[in-house]
């Protein structure tokens, strides 16, 4: 059984974005797995700089924009040509090229839908709790500083070494997080 | 938090940009933003403005219970004139909200770095404007309580809505951009949120700004799928921006009706919408610039920019005016020629000589970088634009059903208080929802101010 941890990891303030840009760098090629940087803006290359390269959401959203297009044209296709079809102007039951508008704005909707809610449950959210929160100066996360995390979960986490280590990669301050 | 300021010397600077006014740092884009919400409270002005926009709020109510009691009968409106002020206002808000959506949709997909500090008002101008524009179809129906006869369900009689009809189109085009233009601006609100719930000093606003932002964090991952989802959101609502006001052009083109029926429609509307939109951004910008003091951040460059983009819209529309009256008379369609004749002499000639004299002879003001580069110019010529595409939607409807095919079916139309009630209520509405964004939300996106503060820092080194 693993021990519950009494810290959830080490975190590192950083003053701007190129220094923490280049810790996460070093820290994953120190080895660090279980890592996390925080910025107050998203910085190119920060996500590859901690191993997480590829994002699935594009083909989530591909999924739920072919889900609108087949549903809305579906739609409109059935009432027309099984459910009811009424016989107006002479015009064909299955007038598909009226269907378009329809179906069109169908797949944007679903599509649109995907994104949003794809991209929050990609990313666990909302979590009104996490560790993090915990550190005092981590409210400056949402405004004008850079943190990167090293969590007790990594398996090459030990206390002072990685102290040791964040210490050498020159931050303002490390402070433990508590879980 | 407070008190680390002599630490902050590291802290980057811009030197600034034709966007960015110089000497700013992530920290006082932030405070500048953050403190309209959380510390500066409401003056004056912001009172008496927001009390006149309630009370004509209040003004809509009115006359939105009376039209519930009376019925439609209380406006103008009868055979043949049948769409009077209600499609018009509709089709006028819905094309102010364009700007919004293309601001933060087309322009993200461009990089034009400039979007930056206008996209979050303006998208909330587009979601205000929709609430508007969706008021009227609802009134106009008559029994708005049975709005969902619109909505595909499957009733007891087994009957399904027109899906032939453009109107039909119409309710899916005009709700999924209103959801979309939610989903697109609660989205970009997400990491603001955050910032406002850091910052806040009250418990109070620190738990319902914390509960909308979700739990953001700022966490290198969640940036990267935050930044697809936009991208995949601008992607997204640039093709429905265009598709919503075509489909409110279908309204018109696909009848028979001389002054409808007509090809040049979408593109035509389309232009138009985005004219009126940039004219209503600029109306919205040059109070909000002056009275909040954001010069920094609403730059000349701005008000220029979408100067520029008012009159190419602006010429777009002049060239379909001129098109639908060469191909009035190309067609040799007696009823066509008729139409247009009609429009320039008949009953309702001054309302076609105002719209030309403010759509397209004023504006071409514009053509002078002086003109576009002076706040108050911008401003007075936005509200000629405005009214230029208010008379152009009017015109649109009412001369081409005044007259009929036949003359024992020509009627005029005289608008009745209750028309201007409730299309000057809705003006009401319209502000009353702004000035409580602009009280209670960051009117300006705080992240990516703070990008732009990086980038151009990035770009002024050597």
């Amino acid at each position: 059984m693993i021990e519950r941890q009494s810290i959830y990891g080490l975190i590192a303030e950083f003053q701007s974005a190129e220094d923490l840009l280049e810790a996460s760098t070093r820290t994953s090629e120190a080895g660090y797995r279980n890592v996390d940087a925080f910025s107050p803006f998203p910085i190119e290359g920060l996500a590859e700089a901690i191993g997480f390269h590829k994002t699935r959401l594009p083909i989530i959203v591909f999924c739920g924009g072919l889900f609108g297009c087949c549903g809305g044209f579906f739609l409109q296709w059935w009432p027309n040509v099984i459910g009811y079809p009424l016989n107006i102007g002479g015009k064909p039951y299955d007038s598909w090229p009226a269907f378009i508008p329809i179906t069109f704005e169908m797949t944007i909707l679903f599509a649109a839908l995907s994104a949003t809610f794809g991209m929050l449950a990609l990313n666990l959210l909302p979590a009104p709790y996490h560790p993090v929160f915990n550190v005092e100066a981590f409210a400056q996360a949402s405004m004008d500083k850079f943190f990167l995390l090293i969590e007790s979960a990594d398996p090459k986490f030990d206390l002072e070494r990685t102290r040791q280590f964040l210490t050498e990669l020159n931050p303002r301050e490390v402070s433990e997080v508590e879980s | 938090m407070a008190g680390k300021e002599p630490e902050n010397v590291g802290t980057l600077v811009s030197p600034g940009s034709e966007v960015l006014g110089p000497g700013h740092s992530y920290g006082s884009v932030t405070d500048k933003i953050s403190s309209i919400v959380l510390t500066r409270g409401t003056g004056n002005k912001y009172k008496i403005g927001f009390g006149l926009a309630v009370m004509l709020l209040l003004l809509l109510n009115f006359g939105i219970t009376v039209l519930m009691a009376v019925g439609v009968g209380i406006w103008g409106i009868n055979i043949p004139v049948g769409w009077g002020f209600a499609i018009t206002n509709f089709v006028w808000w819905i094309g102010i909200g364009h700007a919004g959506t293309l601001i933060s949709a087309f322009l993200l997909l461009m990089r034009q770095k400039w979007r930056t500090s206008i996209n979050r008002f303006a998208e909330a101008m587009t979601l205000f404007a929709v609430a508007c524009a969706g008021t009227f179809p609802l009134l106009h129906m008559g029994r708005p309580w049975l709005f969902y006869w619109l909505l595909p369900y499957p009733d007891t009689m087994g009957v399904w809505p027109q899906f032939r009809s453009p109107l039909v189109w119409d309710v899916f085009a005009v709700s999924t951009y209103a959801t979309v233009s939610l989903l697109f601006w609660y989205v970009g609100l997400i990491p603001d949120l955050a910032t406002l719930r850091d910052r806040a000093t009250k418990n109070f606003k620190k738990v319902i700004y914390g509960v909308f932002a979700l739990g953001w964090r700022g966490s290198a991952r969640h940036w990267k799928r935050y930044e697809m989802a936009g991208l995949l959101l601008a992607g997204l609502a640039t093709p429905l921006v265009v598709s919503v006001h075509t489909v409110v052009s279908f309204d018109f083109t696909i009848a028979l009706v001389p002054g409808w029926h007509s090809t040049i429609f979408p593109p035509y509307f389309v232009a138009g919408a985005i004219y009126s939109g940039f004219a209503m951004v600029i109306a919205l910008a040059v109070p909000l610039r002056k009275y909040y003091g954001l010069e920094d951040f609403l730059t000349i460059r701005h008000l220029d920019n979408m100067g520029k983009i008012m009159l190419a819209t602006g010429m777009i529309v002049a060239y379909s005016y001129v098109m639908e009256t060469f191909m009035a008379f190309y067609s040799g369609n007696k009823f066509d020629i008729f139409m247009i004749m009609n429009r320039m002499t008949g009953p309702y000639a001054p309302v076609y000589w105002t719209l030309i004299a403010v759509n397209l002879v004023i504006p071409q003001l514009l053509w002078s970088p002086r003109i576009r580069r002076n706040a108050l110019w911008l401003f007075l010529l936005s509200f000629s634009v405005q009214t230029g595409m208010w008379l152009e939607r009017y015109m649109i409807i009412v001369t081409s059903l005044h007259r009929d095919f036949i003359p024992s079916s020509w009627g005029m139309f005289y608008p009745t208080r209750w028309d201007y009630i409730i299309f000057v209520g809705t003006i009401g509405l319209f502000f009353t929802l702004f000035y409580l964004f602009i009280r209670f939300l960051p009117m300006i996106s705080i992240f990516e101010m703070r990008d732009l503060v990086h980038k151009t820092a990035e770009e002024a080194k050597p």
